[in-house]
């Protein structure tokens, strides 16, 4: 199998996920909605009945300013994880056996689907920038780009770790199982909710091996670059989280090729 | 063409079997050859060089599919049990046998989809085992449930199929014209499949699995679910492919009266092919026409009739009952025997449910599970297939 056609098939699989996504424009609601009610609801909130001590050291950053990355890194987690497992749905309403008859490599069609994950996350995040200014949030085009370039990144590892569930899942049964187990897990460890300092070890423990905290983390770095916020709120520098991320997305859509390559 | 086959043409003028490049003889029992022109007007099919359509790609001289002892165990259960049968280019195959015999596993086999327990089946010239890619490229598959994106427009379902199969781009255009119009859906080419009735989907699949050329369409159960009139427009469908694209069409059904459409048949139970054959002779098998004639005087007729031909005569509520080797063609004669005394005639030809009964003890609407049944069967024999 050559390397143009390989692309082909690649091509083939992102053009429909790009076409799926464009036609419905109920997710494209739900995409600006979602992220608008946690912001909006909890944030505001929470942020209105608690003070907010995470950004110790006498720093003046709101709760929303705070929350906003950990809201864009949520609706990533949840676009990216729901596309890889739409697999599940492809193979309930048969469309999946089309893809697997074809003469081509399977692991070209994971690539393809992440590809076309990351995609979607990319233009997901570029909708979330609109929402920056309700956090009080300032972007800079060097920061909104680096959120684009992120989301794209941890999009298309949670994607492939998607992919690579619903590779091994024969039915929607295993969805919910899948969503409490890992998902709302990832979300709520990975420090978009509250500041991973001064938690109890065990959990401090368990966000540390979160994937998506070094996602987010790397969020807060970019967005916050340079400002006084930035000292206080995030983990890692920023190379120690790009690492991470990329190395994840490695790692995750060989995972992701591997499993639906020798799915059975 | 082999001796074997070289006197099979000669027996049966009328019959569809014959045709062209290869006489590849299944390995099962041949059964009777047939006795004069069949009734049944059949289109001969489309040699390699009469096709007026674009050709399939084939490769090799051989047969389009041969099999040769394909077993599928599941643990115990043996789905497929060492069968072995040709299929010609450029005619219609058809597997009949009722829900469970092994259709769709073997189906599934051909298509690499599984890997045979033992046994070889070699598809236009690739081994489904060791080549699976050639073997891929050489063939189409409409399922017997959806495989389309119901989302996407049928062109775009059809530009997905084309990058998969690495058709080139100058291509498209052309082909798709082609395989729409041959299902009468060019006008709904750009709407979304998901407003599309049972029938149309069907008919867009059948496309679809037509659009890269391949030498060997496979349809499982095309017609399932389908009102008649559908099912008959999916019919004139399959035979105008094989007409004008000279595909070979591999199909299974479990309707008996449908697979009188095939040039040939295999009618598989309990994953044994029990008789092979077109479906003339295979009901010529089972025995004669029936004669059903109705007389100005039964009385005088009857022993008239016996005396004249040597068969036995029965009278029955419809008329005077005896059977014949070729009813169709005995009816002239009987009105030119006895002119005047016959009011009417009809004949019953045995059918394949006749042949079926006679083989398996059973007829085949005894095993017809129902709607939700097959659906079940279904997603079990493609889905749960190699853990």
């Amino acid at each position: 199998m050559n390397t143009r056609r390989t692309a082909k098939v690649i091509y083939a699989i992102w053009y429909r996920e790009q076409v799926r996504f464009f036609r419905d424009k109920s997710r494209w609601l739900g995409l600006i909605i979602q992220p608008l009610l946690y912001l909006v609801l909890v944030g505001v909130g929470i942020a209105s009945s608690m003070t907010f001590r995470g950004a110790a050291g006498g720093a003046n950053v709101s709760y929303l300013t705070f929350m906003y990355p950990g809201i864009v890194g949520m609706s990533v987690l949840f676009t990216a994880i729901f596309s890889g497992v739409g697999i599940i749905w492809d193979r309930e309403f048969g469309f999946l056996k089309e893809v697997l008859v074809a003469p081509v490599p399977r692991w070209a069609v994971a690539i393809g689907k992440s590809l076309g994950i990351a995609t979607t996350v990319l233009l997901q995040a570029a909708i979330l920038l609109i929402l920056a200014p309700i956090a009080h949030v300032q972007l800079s085009v060097g920061s909104a780009l680096g959120v684009l370039g992120v989301c794209a990144l941890v999009g298309f590892s949670l994607g492939s770790l998607g992919i690579a569930i619903a590779s091994r899942m024969q039915s929607m049964e295993g969805f919910q199982f899948v969503m409490n187990v890992l998902v709302m897990p990832m979300f709520f460890l990975s420090g978009a909710l509250f500041p991973l300092t001064g938690l109890p070890v065990w959990l401090s423990a368990l966000a540390h091996i979160d994937p998506l905290t070094y996602g987010i983390d790397a969020l807060r770095n970019v967005i916050y670059v340079g400002g006084q916020a930035a000292r206080v709120l995030v983990q890692y520098s920023i190379g120690v989280d790009l690492l991470v991320v990329a190395a994840l997305a490695a790692l995750l859509v060989l995972l992701g090729a591997w499993a639906f390559q020798t799915q059975p | 063409m082999t001796p074997e086959g070289m006197r099979a043409k000669g027996t049966t003028p009328g019959a569809t079997t014959m045709h062209g490049a290869t006489a590849g003889t299944a390995t099962t029992t041949q059964r009777a050859t047939v006795q004069g022109p069949a009734a049944r007007t059949v289109a001969t099919p489309a040699g390699p060089a009469a096709g007026t359509g674009p050709a399939a790609s084939r490769a090799g001289a051989g047969p389009a599919i041969r099999v040769d002892g394909l077993t599928k165990k599941f643990g115990d259960f043996t789905a497929v049990d060492a069968i072995s049968f040709d299929v010609r280019y450029g005619e219609i195959f058809g597997f009949l046998g009722p829900n469970g015999a092994g259709k769709t596993t073997t189906i599934r086999m051909l298509a690499t989809l599984m890997p045979p327990s033992s046994g070889r089946a070699v598809l236009n010239g690739f081994d489904v085992v060791h080549q699976q890619v050639k073997v891929r490229e050489s063939i189409g598959l409409v399922f017997q449930d959806n495989s389309l994106d119901d989302r996407l427009s049928a062109n775009e379902n059809l530009y997905f199929h084309a990058l998969m199969y690495d058709m080139p781009a100058a291509e498209f255009e052309p082909r798709v014209r082609e395989v729409l119009s041959m299902v009468d859906l060019l006008d709904r080419r750009h709407a979304i499949v998901r407003t599309f009735s049972g029938g149309m989907r069907r008919r867009l699949e059948i496309a679809r699995g037509l659009l890269h050329h391949p030498a060997v369409l496979f349809l499982d159960e095309p017609t399932v679910g389908l009102d008649p009139q559908t099912r008959a427009a999916i019919w004139e469908h399959v035979k105008r492919l094989r007409d004008g694209f000279g595909v070979t069409v591999f199909m299974t059904t479990h309707y008996m009266d449908e697979a009188e459409n095939c040039d040939r048949i295999a009618i598989i139970d309990h994953g044994h092919i029990v008789a092979l054959g077109s479906p003339e002779e295979l009901k010529a098998s089972v025995g004669e026409d029936i004669m059903s004639v109705g007389a100005a005087d039964p009385q005088a007729l009857a022993p008239a009739i016996a005396a004249r031909y040597g068969v036995e005569v029965n009278q029955g509520p419809d008329g005077l009952r005896f059977d014949v080797k070729d009813g169709a063609a005995f009816i002239p004669r009987l009105t030119a025997d006895f002119p005047g005394q016959i009011r009417s005639v009809s004949v019953h030809r045995p059918t394949l449910d006749d042949v079926f009964l006679q083989l398996t003890g059973r007829a085949i609407r005894d095993e017809e599970a129902s709607g939700l049944d097959q659906m079940r069967m279904h997603a079990r024999a493609w889905g749960g297939g190699r853990r």
